[in-house]
């Protein structure tokens, strides 16, 4: 079945868990490093080991970081949180229980805006936000045929990020995991990074008849890195729970993986086989209060946000809603457009050439924003070559490329590939020289001031360049050899 | 003949160079390799590294470096407190063999006053007990009568102290584990205030009530060894931000407790209490009296609920804490093929009855649908014990009651019946979960010539009035208890056979 014409018939309702890693220097309850990639098990020590004996002690920064994260989604900071045991068994857990908060979780509701091509701004609106630690990871070695356990990861600090389950399709789920993703890049509380598993989601989701005001049976799918996996997982789901609905069957509650191979989703384990997590209040840890005073501090370090920023561009700048939303689409972007303009460019020239040529680079060269070659500099005196004649707009895009490329300051590489006119004026001179040894009747006619003798001057000279030589310098130079022609003749 | 020196008196010794530590040592070990054969209050000897040790405090000594406040005296340390590359294993085979890679603070507290650490003492597994027969180990005997218990769950540093074979034991106690077997053996046993003593590197069996503690002869050592492991610790987000007095020991104002006023808890003398225990308490608060203290009587209506709050906190918060002992990272591994396999059959395997008792009444306690009745009921009764002893403490400064309902009992008795078991934690249950002071000092023998303890609590931070009191008693009544009989014993055959 078709999936647009099921969701003529179909309505899902789908909510989103996403666990963001915070990008703090140290884990979120000992010491050790919070970094990627190091040899397994290099950073670890007795409390991220959970050795016998070994007490937690609350990172301040990650839970500093998640405050401004709760904030820049606009959640309801709460002053009393605290920490919680949730108690499970798995290898990658140390402890077999994960420290993260229940009862008093860091901050309840909040919103992320997203923009569909259909709808008006709509307003996703968020449960709850709090904080917990990242397991470790198991490897397999096929060497061995064993399960080999990393625990450099353990003890990371995570934001769980809740939403209700306001969302309608999987290309809006998609959209707000975007624009999530997007706020917090620019809170600088988390790269983000999803191949580094900064940025991981869950989602659960039910299907309804349209009109209906009851919610279904929901299924729930765990661990998706990617946005497409995230799109296809729903869309799978929607058809698997479209099709028992409407052939009569009922739609079970379990928890599921999503095969990115195959497309599908599978059972994981059933409602009965659901966790107890058995959740207490973390007696190592004492309760955390944070003030208002705290929460205003950290509200007010916050930078301008992609949402207001883009309405800015717009208006401050008369930028298009599309070039906007490019440039404001990551702060990496948007920093370097500001950056531009401070600078002296001109905005909606610094706009486009971001928005295109900049884009239009990373875009082929698969490069992330935060990679970008491009500074500010480079961008502003582009168009300033333009902007004074020196190499027409067509040239420019044409080097942008290399400009990208190499990294070089654009004015090089023109006087390097010979552009500019003014580069050219000494072999300009030689031609001109030799066509005023050669022909003395065309300096006759110039001096004698007619204007087509100006062209024929003009002509060859370009002709000789290939058309790179500047129309006003050839008489500029002309001038400078023979005078000035006199007026008004022709 | 054996002569126990405290504490302070080895340490002044040391600092003058009137012995060295080596020989302080050097008797310490021979002692324990003398006795311990028959009391087992040591489950490993480090008499290389003590050596060594005490060697290089005696060099540092001859460079006049004489600071440390404990110089050259040999402690005892309970098998659930890490020392590093010292096996750790709370007495579990679940950690046999399991060397830590770090010391507990106290260790590095003790380490730092110039303390050397003969070696580790039996327990029951993980602190769950009060016999010290639950361990994986040989069950430690009394030294007053080797067909009797110790103690616990901390019975192994009680009977190491009692014995002479160490002034000072590190104990830990979670609802009694250091008073009770302190009583039991005729020795001083302090648990702090909750907070007072960082927990880093204390294997934790329940969290919120877990403390380390000092056993040792009189209070004024006691007052010493809480002076050097207490205070703040950054590693443990539980311990005080509080400044540490210098505990010195001695009685309080000048000598005297005159003035004190005595509360004796109306709940903690019922008609059962058996009979020689109350004699001897009476005696001991009478023995205050004489020295200036009024009695007044006190209520903490909450006890009687005490006991059923503290078994559904305590396993509740075991059953999480040992959740990590799974045979996959370190300690104990079972042969398996998959991962839920290992799970059960490290488990089964590593953990004795009692530990397996307690895991599955706390997992109970926190399950969903019972987690309101059982685990959030007692909080509330937690928060109500607690309210008793602050009222009470309106009223009086100190409060004196038994330690134990009885004297040492024999071993093997009760082990089928853990309810009646749990019963004998009746009077140190409820100052753990209010989380108060409280040390447990010799107060009297039963005719078959067993110590009876009392037991003297403080309000929160209190310990050196709680501990000037206790001092002030011992100074002022002859040691009811002296050599115990066992030891005795073996003195005179080994004297024989010179």
């Amino acid at each position: 079945m078709e999936l647009e014409k099921l969701l003529e018939r179909c309505e899902p309702v789908i909510g989103l868990e996403i666990h963001v890693q915070l990008r703090t220097e140290t884990k979120m309850f000992c010491g050790c490093a919070n970094r990627f990639g190091a040899p397994p098990n290099s950073l670890t020590c007795p409390v991220c080991l959970g050795l016998p004996g070994a007490l937690p002690v609350i990172n301040r920064r990650s839970f500093e970081l998640g405050v401004r994260a709760a904030l820049a989604l606009h959640g309801n900071i709460q002053n009393d949180t605290g920490f919680d045991r949730k108690n499970y068994f798995y290898p990658d857990q140390p402890k077999n229980y994960q420290i993260s908060q229940y009862e008093l979780p860091l901050a309840l509701g909040g919103y992320v805006e997203i923009e569909n091509d259909s709808d008006a701004a709509k307003k996703i609106r968020l449960m709850r936000m709090h904080l917990e630690e990242d397991a470790g990871k198991n490897i397999h070695d096929p060497d061995s045929n064993s399960t080999l356990v990393d625990l450099n990861r353990a003890g990371t600090p995570l934001l769980e990020i809740v939403s209700e389950p306001d969302i309608r399709s999987p290309g809006d789920a998609v959209l707000y995991a975007r624009s999530l993703r997007e706020i917090l890049r620019y809170a600088e509380v988390s790269d983000c990074d999803m191949e580094k598993g900064n940025f991981r989601a869950d989602t659960n989701i039910s299907v309804r008849p349209r009109g209906s005001g009851e919610l279904g049976t929901r299924t729930e799918i765990k661990n998706l890195n990617s946005f497409a996996h995230l799109r296809a997982c729903l869309e799978f789901e929607i058809k698997r729970q479209a099709e028992i609905l409407e052939s009569g069957g009922q739609v079970l509650q379990e928890t599921l993986q999503f095969d990115p191979v195959t497309g599908r989703t599978s059972s994981m384990r059933s409602k009965e086989e659901a966790h107890d997590y058995r959740y207490f209040p973390e007696p190592d840890l004492l309760p955390v209060f944070i003030s208002e005073d705290r929460v205003g501090e950290i509200r007010g370090s916050l930078p301008e946000l992609p949402g207001p920023k883009r309405r800015r561009y717009v208006e401050d700048y008369g930028l298009s809603e599309y070039v906007a939303g490019v440039l404001t689409a990551d702060r990496e972007s948007a920093a370097l457009f500001e950056s531009a303009i401070a600078r002296g460019g001109e905005p909606k020239r610094m706009a486009n050439w971001i928005a295109n040529e900049v884009a239009g680079q990373m875009n082929d060269r698969g490069l992330a924003w935060d990679e970008c070659p491009m500074t500010p500099k480079m961008i502003v005196e582009l168009e300033e070559l333009i902007a004074d004649g020196t190499i027409t707009r067509k040239v420019g895009r044409g080097l942008f490329p290399e400009i990208f490329g190499t990294g070089k300051p654009p004015s090089d590489i023109v006087r390097e590939k010979g552009l500019a006119g003014g580069a050219d004026l000494s072999e300009i001179g030689r031609i001109l020289d030799r066509m005023i040894e050669e022909k003395p009747k065309l300096v006759a006619d110039y001096k004698a001031g007619r204007k087509k003798a100006v062209n024929a001057f003009i002509g060859p000279v370009m002709r000789k360049t290939r058309g790179k030589a500047d129309a006003g310098e050839v008489v500029r130079l002309l001038e400078g050899k023979l005078g000035a022609p006199d007026e008004g003749k022709s | 003949m054996i002569s126990t020196a405290t504490a302070r008196r080895i340490a002044g010794d040391v600092r003058s160079g009137k012995r060295t530590a080596r020989e302080v040592v050097e008797e310490s070990l021979a002692r324990i390799e003398k006795y311990d054969g028959e009391i087992h209050a040591f489950v490993h000897v480090c008499s290389d590294e003590a050596l060594a040790r005490a060697d290089g405090i005696d060099a540092a000594v001859a460079r006049g470096e004489t600071d440390g406040l404990l110089l050259g005296v040999p402690v005892a340390v309970k098998d659930n407190i890490c020392t590093r590359n010292i096996p750790t294993t709370a007495a579990s085979r679940i950690l046999e063999n399991y060397r830590p890679p770090y010391d507990a603070h106290v260790i590095e507290r003790l380490l730092g006053e110039g303390a050397v650490i003969v070696g580790k003492t039996n327990q029951d597994e993980f602190g769950m007990g009060s016999t010290s027969q639950y361990t994986v180990y040989e069950a430690t005997r009394n030294p007053w009568n080797s067909g009797r218990v110790p103690g616990g769950s901390s019975g192994g540093s009680a009977a190491a102290v009692a014995a002479g074979m160490v002034p000072i034991a590190l104990g830990t106690d979670t609802g009694g584990s250091i008073r009770q077997p302190a009583a039991f053996c005729g020795v001083t046993g302090l648990k702090p205030t909750y907070g007072r003593v960082s927990r880093y590197g204390l294997i934790a069996f329940a969290s919120s009530l877990d403390q380390i503690g000092p056993i040792t002869a009189d209070a004024p050592d006691a007052a010493l060894a809480l002076r050097v492991i207490a205070g703040r610790d950054e590693r443990d987000s539980t311990s005080a931000d509080k400044k540490v007095p210098a505990y010195d020991g001695k009685p309080v104002s000048g000598g005297s407790i005159e003035g004190l006023k005595i509360g004796l808890p109306l709940e903690y003398f019922p008609d059962n209490l058996d009979g020689e225990v109350a004699a001897a308490v009476r005696l001991g608060v009478s023995g205050l009296e004489k020295l200036g203290a009024s009695v007044v009587e006190v209520s903490l209506p909450h006890t009687r609920y005490a006991i059923a709050a503290y078994y559904i906190i305590a396993p509740a918060e075991a059953s999480s804490n040992l959740a990590r002992y799974d045979g996959v990272h370190y300690g104990r591994r079972a042969e398996s093929h998959d991962v839920r396999s290992l799970y059960v059959r490290s488990r089964s395997e590593g953990f004795g009855p009692e530990v397996q008792r307690r895991i599955m009444l706390g997992t109970f306690a926190l399950s969903s649908g019972y987690y309101d009745a059982y685990y959030l009921k007692a909080q509330k009764v937690r928060t109500l014990v607690r309210r008793d002893f602050e009222k009470a403490f309106e009223r009086c400064d100190l409060i004196v009651s038994p330690v134990a309902p009885g004297s040492a009992f024999p071993l093997g008795k009760w082990l089928d019946d853990p309810i009646r078991m749990y019963l004998g934690d009746v009077f140190t249950v409820p100052a753990s979960l209010a989380g108060c002071p409280a040390v447990s000092v010799p107060c009297g023998m039963t005719g078959d010539g067993l110590p009876i303890g009392m037991q003297v609590i403080g309000p929160e931070f209190r310990e050196g009035l709680v501990l000037g009191a206790a001092a002030a008693y011992q100074k002022a009544t002859d040691h009811p208890a002296g050599i115990p009989s066992e030891i005795r014993k073996i003195e005179s055959r080994s004297g024989a056979n010179n």
